[in-house]
Parts: C-alpha cells; sequence; structure tokens
C-alpha cells in the first residue's frame, strides 16, 4: 500500500511543513510577551505590526485601568491576557494576581494572597516587583516576600510555595527584584542576596524543588538568560551576579562553566546572534561557544555602563542608556555611534519594536527614538502623569505599560475590535 | 489529570443544593479543604492540592462560610490555597441572583474568636455585596485583634477628629485623638496622632508608647574584619559577666561593659558615638526584662547592620545583612518569656565600606505582643535571678 513507501524523509519533509503553518498561524493570531523583556529577555517587541513611532495618550489609548496595589513587575501578554501582579495593604503583604482581557481591558479574573515572607522593600518598589513568566500554558507569579504561586490561564491555583518558610534569611532588606524564568519544565529562581544567597530550580509543574545551589552572598537583582532555547532538553540558563558569571544545567542547577569578574547587579545580560552583552565593567561582549563552554571576550567599553535599565540589541546594535542618555554602539567593536539625551532617570528597561526604541522614565515620560544608521531622533514625549519603574511590554503594535496606579495599553489602532 | 479535576468540580457542582448547606455539600468541602490543610511547605501534595482547589471553587455561595471557618486553623500555605479558592466562589456567586451569603459573612467577621484574616476576608466580600456593612462594623472595631479592622477604625477617628472646627473646644479633639491613640498599632497613624496631640499641648513618649527598651550596657569594638567577627564567638556569647573586661579590636586595648541609655524618640541605640564611629567592628549590647508571667511576646527589632539575638542565652535569629535600608519592626522575632529576668542579647556588626550610606551603626528593640501593643519590663523587686 501507498503509504508503506511513506519514507521517515517525506514525514520529516511534512513535518517541517506543518510547522510552517503552525508558526503562520501563530504568526497571524498574535504574538505573546511571557517574561520580563519578552523573548528572552531581549525587550525586542514580538508580533506581525509595528508599534505606533508618534504616538499621543488622545490618539492612541485604547484602554486604562486603575489597579488595586502598586508593583513594579511588568505585564506580561499571554494569548488573548495580559497578567500582571500587585501588592497592596500598609504592609504590602496582600499579594494580587491579576488578569485582564487583552481586548478591552476588562478584568478576567483575580487572585489574592497574602505574603509568606518579609515584604520590607526600598520605598520606590514594592513586594510586586519581580515580573512573573508564563511558559503559555501555566503562569508563575514571584513576589519579593519569597512566595512563588503557579496559575492556569483561568486563575485555577496548581501549586503555590512560600520559599522563605524554608529560606528564612533568603530576603533583601531592599526588597527582591529578580524575575523567574522558565524552561523545559523548571521554573529558575535566582534568590541572590547578602544573607542566604541560593538559586532553586522548582518543578514547573508541581512545584516541588529539584535543586538549590548556593550564590555569592551579595544582593543582586539582575534576571538569568538563557543561552539556550528553553524548550531544549539541555537547556542552560546564565546567571548574572556581583563576582561572576555562571552557566547551569536548567534541569539539575549543575555548573557548567563559571566566568569570575566583577558585573553590574541591576541591569541585566542580553543574547542576541551569539554575542553575549554583560554589564561589567560598562559592558563586556562574549562570543558564546556553544553553551557548554565558556564564551570569549570579543570587546570591553566602560563608556557603555547601564545605569538601571538594561541594554537592548537590535540589528547589530546595542542600546544602553548610561545616566539617562542613550548611546548606540556597534555590537561588533562596541564603538560608539551615535548618542542622544533623553529627558529624566529610568529604571524601565527600553524596549525595540519596528525600528523605534520605547523608553519610559521614572516620572512617566515615554519617548520614542527613532533608531537612524548615523543618528538617534526623539520623537515622541508623551506624560502620563504617573511613575512609571516597569518595563512595558510590547506586542503585535501595541505597547502595555504598567504605572504605579494604573495599566495601560497604547497602540496603533486604538479603537481596532 | 486535568478532566479529573474537572469532573470531580462538576460532581460538586451537581450535589450542591441552593440555599443551604447540605450534608453532602458539606463532605464535599471537608475533604478538599483536609487536602489542602495536608500541603507542605516543600510542594509536596500539589498535584492532590490543585485537584482539591478545584473542587473547591466550584462550591456554592452557601459553602463560603465553612471555607473561611477552615481558615482559623490552617498554616500559611493552606491558607493561600484556600483563599484562593473563596476569592473564586465569591467572584462568581456575587453575580449570581442568589448572591453572597451576607448574614452568615457578616456573623464571621463580628465573631472575634475567628482568625483575623479569615474575617477579614469575609468582610471584603461583605462590604461588595452590601455597602452599609462598613459603616455599621468598623465603628466597633478600635479594640479588634485584627490589625486591618483596628486601623479601618482609627481612620475613621482620625477623618472625625479632622472635621471638628477649629474653635470648638479642644476636648473634643484630644478625646477623639486619645482613643484613637488607644487603639492604633500602626506606626504611620501613632506618629499622626501624636503630632495631632503635640499640637493640643500633649507630648506622647513614643519611645514608652511603642515599648522600645532603652537602658542597655553596651560593651566593644571587637574585631570585624573581613566580615569574620559575625561568625565569631566574643567572650560575652559564652557568658554575661558585667565587670569582666577583655581584649578588643585593638589587642592592646581592653574593653568593659558601659551602660547606654537612649535618648532617641524611637529607642534608638547609636553606637558610633561611643566607639568613635569605628569600622570593620563587633558591639554587643544587653539588657534585662523582667516579665510578669510565663507568656509568647516579641522582640521587634530594626537594624541595618549584621546582627544576632539571644534570648536567655538562645539565638532567636541572626542575619548577616549590611547597609540595605531599615525601618520600625523590620524584624519580629517570636520570643517566650519566662516569668522575672530575661536576659536579651544583641550582636551587631559594622562593615568596612565607607559610602555615606554605610555610617549607621545602631539598633532599635521593642517587646510587644503579636499585635504589637507594648509590653513593658516589671520594676525590679528582688534578686535579679529569680
Amino acid at each position: 500500500m501507498r503509504y508503506h513507501h511513506f519514507s521517515v524523509k517525506n514525514w520529516a519533509v511534512a513535518g517541517w511543513q506543518l510547522g510552517w503553518v503552525l508558526a503562520l498561524l501563530l504568526a497571524t493570531t498574535g504574538a505573546d510577551w511571557q517574561r520580563f523583556r519578552g523573548p528572552n529577555g531581549s525587550g525586542i517587541g514580538s508580533g506581525a505590526m509595528d508599534a505606533p513611532g508618534k504616538w499621543t495618550v488622545a490618539d492612541n489609548l485604547a484602554w486604562k485601568v486603575r489597579l488595586p496595589g502598586r508593583g513594579v513587575s511588568s505585564p506580561l501578554i499571554v494569548k488573548d491576557y495580559v497578567v500582571l501582579t500587585a501588592s497592596s495593604g500598609y504592609r504590602q503583604d496582600q499579594l494580587h494576581v491579576l488578569c485582564f482581557d487583552r481586548r478591552t481591558g476588562k478584568l478576567a479574573w483575580e487572585r489574592q494572597f497574602w505574603a509568606t515572607g518579609r515584604t520590607m522593600t526600598y520605598p520606590t518598589i514594592t513586594t510586586a516587583t519581580p515580573t512573573g513568566v508564563s511558559d503559555g500554558e501555566n503562569l508563575y507569579l514571584w513576589f519579593s516576600s519569597n512566595d512563588v504561586f503557579c496559575l492556569d490561564l483561568q486563575g485555577n491555583v496548581q501549586w503555590l510555595r512560600g520559599l522563605m518558610l524554608e529560606y528564612p534569611n533568603a530576603s533583601n532588606s531592599l526588597g527582591l527584584a529578580t524575575s523567574a524564568v522558565v524552561a523545559n519544565g523548571t521554573l529558575v529562581l535566582q534568590v541572590e542576596n547578602d544573607s542566604q544567597s541560593i538559586a532553586l530550580g522548582l518543578d514547573a509543574k508541581r512545584g516541588s524543588t529539584l535543586w538549590k545551589i548556593d550564590r555569592p552572598q551579595k544582593a543582586n537583582w539582575t534576571t538569568p538568560l538563557m543561552l539556550s532555547d528553553a524548550n531544549d532538553r539541555d537547556a542552560v540558563v546564565m546567571l548574572q551576579s556581583s563576582s561572576e558569571i555562571a552557566a547551569l544545567e536548567v534541569a539539575t542547577g549543575k555548573s557548567l562553566w563559571r566566568i569570575e569578574r566583577e558585573c553590574s547587579t541591576i541591569p541585566s545580560s542580553v543574547l542576541a546572534d551569539g554575542l553575549l552583552l554583560v554589564p561589567s565593567n560598562g559592558l563586556v561582549a562574549m562570543r558564546t561557544q556553544g553553551t557548554t563552554r565558556q564564551p570569549e571576550v570579543v570587546w570591553e567599553n566602560n563608556k557603555l555602563k547601564p545605569s538601571t535599565a538594561s541594554p537592548v540589541v537590535w540589528q547589530d546594535r546595542v542600546y544602553v542608556i548610561s545616566s539617562g542618555v542613550l548611546k548606540c554602539a556597534s555590537c561588533q567593536t562596541g564603538e560608539v555611534i551615535w548618542q542622544v539625551r533623553l529627558k529624566g532617570d529610568f529604571s524601565a528597561s527600553p524596549v525595540i519594536g519596528g525600528s523605534y526604541l520605547y523608553a519610559f522614565n521614572d516620572e512617566g515620560v515615554g519617548q520614542v527614538v527613532q533608531l537612524g544608521t548615523d543618528k538617534g531622533e526623539l520623537i515622541t514625549e508623551e506624560n502620563l502623569e504617573e511613575i512609571i519603574l516597569a518595563t512595558p511590554a510590547l506586542v503585535d503594535g501595541e505597547i502595555y505599560v504598567r504605572s504605579d496606579n494604573s495599566l495601560w495599553k497604547i497602540s496603533a489602532s486604538p479603537n481596532a475590535p | 489529570m486535568r478532566c479529573l479535576k474537572i469532573l470531580s468540580g462538576c460532581c460538586a457542582i451537581l450535589v450542591a443544593m441552593p440555599g443551604g448547606a447540605s450534608a453532602a455539600d458539606a463532605a464535599d468541602v471537608a475533604a478538599p479543604l483536609r487536602t489542602l490543610r495536608a500541603v507542605g511547605n516543600d510542594g509536596s501534595n500539589s498535584e492532590a492540592a490543585a485537584a482539591a482547589w478545584d473542587a473547591l471553587s466550584q462550591q456554592p455561595a452557601s459553602q463560603l462560610p465553612v471555607m473561611l471557618r477552615a481558615l482559623d486553623d490552617a498554616g500559611p500555605i493552606a491558607a493561600n490555597w484556600i483563599r484562593g479558592a473563596i476569592d473564586a466562589v465569591a467572584a462568581r456567586e456575587i453575580e449570581q441572583p442568589g448572591g453572597l451569603p451576607i448574614a452568615e459573612l457578616e456573623a464571621i467577621v463580628v465573631d472575634r474568636t475567628h482568625q483575623p484574616r479569615a474575617r477579614r476576608i469575609a468582610f471584603e466580600w461583605l462590604t461588595r455585596a452590601d455597602t452599609t456593612a462598613a459603616d455599621r462594623l468598623v465603628p466597633n472595631m478600635l479594640d479588634d485583634p485584627g490589625l486591618e479592622f483596628r486601623r479601618d477604625a482609627v481612620a475613621r477617628i482620625l477623618s472625625s477628629a479632622e472635621k471638628i472646627p477649629a474653635d470648638n473646644p479642644r476636648d473634643q479633639r484630644l478625646a477623639l485623638y486619645r482613643q484613637a491613640l488607644n487603639g492604633a498599632r500602626d506606626e504611620d497613624q501613632i506618629k499622626t496622632i501624636a503630632e495631632r496631640l503635640a499640637g493640643l499641648g500633649q507630648t506622647v513618649d513614643l519611645a514608652q508608647h511603642f515599648g522600645f527598651l532603652r537602658d542597655w550596657q553596651v560593651i566593644g569594638p571587637f574585631d570585624n574584619a573581613d566580615r569574620q567577627g559575625f561568625a565569631a564567638v566574643f567572650p560575652p556569647e559564652e557568658k554575661i559577666d558585667l565587670k569582666a573586661t577583655y581584649a578588643g579590636k585593638d589587642p592592646n586595648r581592653m574593653v568593659q561593659w558601659t551602660e547606654l541609655r537612649s535618648r532617641e524618640e524611637y529607642g534608638k541605640v547609636d553606637l558610633n558615638p561611643l566607639y568613635d564611629n569605628a569600622k570593620q567592628a563587633v558591639a554587643y549590647a544587653w539588657t534585662e526584662f523582667r516579665s510578669s508571667s510565663a507568656q509568647d511576646l516579641e522582640l521587634r527589632l530594626s537594624c541595618k547592620n549584621a546582627w544576632k539575638v539571644w534570648l536567655n542565652g538562645e539565638l532567636l535569629f541572626e542575619r548577616e545583612e549590611y547597609h540595605r535600608g531599615t525601618q520600625f519592626d523590620q524584624y519580629q522575632l517570636k520570643a517566650h518569656m519566662r516569668p522575672g529576668s530575661n536576659e536579651i542579647l544583641v550582636k551587631v556588626c559594622q562593615n568596612e565600606e565607607t559610602q555615606p550610606w554605610t555610617v549607621e551603626w545602631q539598633f532599635q528593640l521593642r517587646v510587644c505582643d503579636a499585635l504589637g501593643t507594648a509590653v513593658y519590663s516589671q520594676p525590679v523587686t528582688g534578686d535579679r535571678n529569680e
């Protein structure tokens, strides 16, 4: 019979074609922003459409909702939902997980929990500072109190942990701000602080601890970076710390390589086209050699020191905000090509969509820089008049901005159904 | 597994009778509640817990009181599981024609034998369903065992006091502020009340009001080079002998115990004036708290240096963190006091950093109950070691 002659090669081709069909379907049904700074922490917008370069609240606000609590965590965009965490109460010990309809901004569901760990933070941040992460099916929400909640997209609780009940000194009096990553069924939590400094791998399905390792005993607010595809069976994650960068096997926490060097503890690293850019002595670029071998330093530039915001790479250029100045440098050489002064101080990291870089300063002024070959041009300044410390999400031409009190959706076509 | 969970939830809905909790309902709720109470801190049994959560979250509104009462003896992990289910049920049922069981919710709110957190959740859903409930209930909550209830009640009194015209007799405002001060436990409200009272000519001794310990014996500096002093055991950790002298950080200089009485508003014990802003140094502070009886209290510490605290020779907690900030009641340490004399020893470590924000070498410590009400040391009447 004919199907007896359908070879392995035929199946492979068919699978490849099916894959493309599925990919196209996904591209046309909307993209996700599933973690801090989007796809592998790149800060690069996803989806088929471009966000508006010139926008105003009057013309481009699709919706705005008031939040029941404060927070610095970024919104997640998963399928038709926008998911956000917040904390409230005099002690900031009421933890909120909020899920909104992406199209309308209507609250789909909310879950509240009590913090089981310390909630003290620096005054400008709150218990809801780490950004959640999703694998597309479940949501993993981590708070500065070291409480972790896993919910599905309908808000059904799958598991929860209160890590300070087990690790009572795994806290930071300024607050934890590191965001989690999830890869190949493991949720990686980098809980680095001055006291009980650890990293954990939790079973994403059940919440149980798969591994725990000790980490440098110094406060750290950076977010892990995947060196491999998150779905790889041998997925590898990189932790950037005060005194080292280290690559770990996600499944086991086993150390694959480690480079001793002083790194920044606030802005996080970024990986683009095999080039690892680490905030360290300004910025250091390293060429990766697979995931299991140490990367090699290509260049260092101490003039490219990111302040609080993390660097972002687009079309072979790296962009950093250093003391309010946006600097554009070559990924090949580290040479600064142009720079433009922005307004204000930046806690939120910039994101790029199309040829636009979006940066929101602490006072709530959204600024858009048109990224040119030889220069950058500030083309938009729009004041949202609320404190903004959270990095926005950027998908399908839509910008989701979280201020201290509100969640905003800014869109090229705000009235689209 | 998911199908089983959904099936379990559907069964729960099918057996639920409208208008009240049936015996079948009670059984449906009891089993999942038992499962959730058994969840460990380590995430074990989470699959069974998720199925139990599904079953609970699909219960009718009539089961909310049972679920709320289950919070009374739930640990922190179980409480969060149960709370999530309560919110899921309440959020769904409040939109239904029958709504929420208002009378039962109110009965839980006013019954102080229930845990404050259970009563608070009941209150929050009650006030969404009945917008008159807060006005009816909050004024009676000034002495509530729940901090959030007290806070609401104090806020109402403060608001009332602010509305009294300035030309009215000051006694009216004084009485309200005094009433608020008795009820308040949150620092921000107490500070506000103290400021208002000061404006009316009445001074509040905040250190006394909060129960800060102000009289200490201190000794130092010992060595904390390379931050090794935190783990090092210096003589005061082995024995308290207030007459002894020891070699200190400078081996050629002996150190001895010195009396220190804090005159700071919040009972701050500042070691810098005594030890000349020493860096890489360790000091100890010792005091005695005389308890009227055997009782479970709290030592509440504020400190931005690395520290250890012992009560009657037992290490209560330690934390090696330097200069990451401090705040009122930063650390709450459970403390079982024995009747009579109790010895409190605090170790405070200063590191090598020289930035402006690393100057402080200090702590504040108060004794209070779980609600934050000050508990005072009893006057000395007999032998120190009675």
